[in-house]
């Protein structure tokens, strides 16, 4: 059985748990046939820190417990790098991928092969807004299919096409092709 | 039990292209969709066709409330949709709704459960067939939204039948069941079907979709086996004192053992329409076990990976997950678990004051009359949402070992808890 383990990282209202599900949604119509997509709910509010959970595994998952050794962690939001070690428990040989403007060598992080796009100037030039503010979940999920090449980047379009209809929807696919595009671990 | 992966495998392989290509011809024929295990619910509850729902929403169960108002906003279900002030008036509309033979729904967790105590006990009494979903919660005080037993483990006694589920699939499948269970003329009981709250019920999983049609032919349509009607009245429910009530209470207590055989029934033509069972309860490479793990719900799923690895380091384990709790299946899990040398319970609900907890209570007392009884160990895990990762399976598993070679376990202890 080959199963990967995500955890992403964000700050509430950022669409982390919305990343978290259509990264499953998309591996399962990639061929994976076991996927899981949770969130971890603490007191969230808007602009607080906080985790979901992806599990993708070539065969039905029966652990339901939280992932502590995660393969990839996707960090949404640079400046939660300052609050806490994002890379806790990260495989040997795992992938940190960061929507930063920062190139990745300059991140100092304590483990893990950095991955580094910038997802929020992709948001603003493409008008992917809530409420006025940049929202990266479908750039970043473009920026997973560069940087481990799990899921493929036509199927996380079509999972966000399925999601949003019309132009929000085409833009928002946009956006992950140009953060698979722009996505580099240099 | 999860090796690191070299990065070099990550690409998607040939072998799970191919798999891409092939799964497409048969998407047309199924209907595969990634649910939470709440929306898998409320989706059943569209396809049962119910007439009348009537909740009140609380988390973790609100995804099943919402989705059902917006499929009756949107015109696609004719259900009476009834938003009531309080869980109390919920079960209450319920129990109405079900005399007067309409095929009825709740849903409800904690608190909210806690408050339709009284009227619990009024559904079975009534013998009236109501499903009622409950996304497990923990009870207050202090606060807290996360998961446990407590409140369904509270109400084993009130005469709802209670079927505890894995997936996301399978609490699609057993919301479809339960109306057919629960309306079936030899039970007449409520029932309850639980999931783990947030774990399973905020959890997407790939959940497949029985065709409307499918699932409409196989619940059929209620058929009552007494209407409150104003054109013919009748009185259900009077007061009954010394002289007929406990016969009523007899009563029921027989139609919860009439669930054994109908689950049975009704599971192996579901089987036929879906090709999936899952029985009253389920072993897990329990031959050649010594010690087998006993549990339901969330953590007998990481007990099966737990029982996978220990399994391949030599270790003669296997699981017992139990799907119905209400009613117990007491004879059939003695002779299962005859031959073990110990049973180790795994459960979310702590009884204070209780020689053990709820779930360990029913397998010791299931154990007593076997000629070599299995030393039974009983581990409170979980409690208000505490993770229940591999490691705290482990720990129990090991603990029993000890106690094993021992020969005495304490009644209970608590795993996974500063102290």
């Amino acid at each position: 059985m080959t199963m990967i383990e995500v955890r992403w990282h964000g700050r509430g209202g950022q669409g982390g748990v919305t990343s978290a599900e259509l990264l499953a949604k998309a591996a399962f119509l990639d061929g994976y046939k076991g996927v899981q997509a949770f969130p971890f709910f603490g007191s969230e509010r808007r602009g607080a820190p906080v985790k979901a959970f992806t599990r993708v595994s070539t065969e039905e998952i029966n652990v339901r417990s939280q992932i502590y050794e995660p393969d990839v962690v996707a960090v949404l939001d640079s400046s939660i790098l300052d609050l806490i070690d994002v890379t806790e428990g990260l495989k040997e040989g795992g992938k940190v991928i960061v929507n930063t403007p920062s190139k990745a060598s300059k991140l100092q992080l304590n483990r893990g092969h950095v991955y580094t796009y910038d997802g929020t100037g992709i948001a603003l030039k493409l008008g992917l807004l809530v409420a006025g503010l940049p929202v990266v979940n479908t750039t970043m999920l473009g920026a997973f299919a560069r940087a481990t090449g799990l899921v493929k980047l036509e199927t996380v379009q079509q999972v966000i096409l399925s999601k949003w209809s019309g132009k929000a929807g085409e833009r928002n696919a946009e956006g992950a092709r140009e953060a698979f595009d722009i996505c580099s671990d240099l | 039990m999860n090796v690191p992966i070299p990065a070099s495998k990550w690409r998607v392989s040939d072998e799970m292209t191919a798999a891409t290509k092939s799964s497409k011809t048969t998407e047309s024929s199924s209907n595969i969709e990634g649910l939470t295990g709440d929306a898998a619910i409320a989706r059943a509850l569209k396809q049962c066709d119910i007439d009348v729902l009537s909740a009140y929403p609380i988390t973790p169960q609100t995804i099943i409330v919402e989705d059902y108002q917006r499929f009756f906003a949107d015109g696609e279900v004719k259900t009476k949709v009834i938003p009531v002030e309080s869980e109390h008036s919920a079960m209450s509309a319920c129990i109405g709704a079900s005399a007067a033979g309409a095929r009825v729904a709740t849903t409800s967790a904690s608190a909210g459960l806690a408050l339709m105590w009284e009227v619990l006990y009024c559904a079975s009494g009534l013998r009236l067939p109501i499903v009622l979903a409950v996304a497990n919660r923990a009870l207050s005080a202090p606060i807290n939204i996360h998961n446990d037993w407590s409140d369904s483990y509270g109400a084993r006694d009130s005469g709802f039948i209670q079927m505890y589920c894995q997936s996301c699939q399978e609490a699609y499948d057993t919301t479809i069941m339960s109306f057919k269970i629960a309306e079936n003329h030899s039970v007449l009981l409520p029932a309850m079907v639980c999931i783990d709250g947030f774990i399973l019920s905020h959890n997407v999983e790939h959940v497949e979709l029985l065709p409307d049609e499918v699932v409409r032919d196989f619940i059929g349509i209620r058929d009552p086996a007494q209407v409150l009607d104003p054109d013919k009245p009748i009185t259900i429910g009077p007061i009954c004192f010394t002289d007929y009530y406990f016969e009523v209470k007899e009563q029921q207590d027989r139609a919860m053992k009439e669930v054994f055989r109908v689950y049975k029934e009704v599971e192996s033509e579901f089987e036929k329409i879906s090709g999936r069972s899952y029985g009253i309860y389920e072993t897990y490479r329990t031959k050649d076990a010594d010690i087998v793990l006993l549990t339901h719900s969330s953590p007998a799923g990481t007990a099966k990976a737990v029982v996978d690895a220990l399994r391949d380091r030599g270790e003669r384990v296997g699981l017992l997950r139990l799907k119905l709790f209400r009613p117990f299946p007491a004879a059939e899990i003695g002779k299962e678990l005859a031959s073990a040398k110990a049973v180790a319970v795994f459960e979310k609900c702590l009884s204070f004051g209780a020689a053990a907890n709820p779930l360990a209570l029913e397998v010791r007392t299931a154990l007593y009359e076997q000629p070599k009884r299995p030393l039974v160990t009983d581990f409170v895990i979980g409690l208000g949402g505490r993770d229940v990762p591999p490691t705290v399976i482990v720990e129990g598993y090991n603990k029993t070992k000890q106690y094993l070679e021992k020969g005495k376990a304490p009644f209970y202890e608590t795993l996974g808890v500063r102290k």
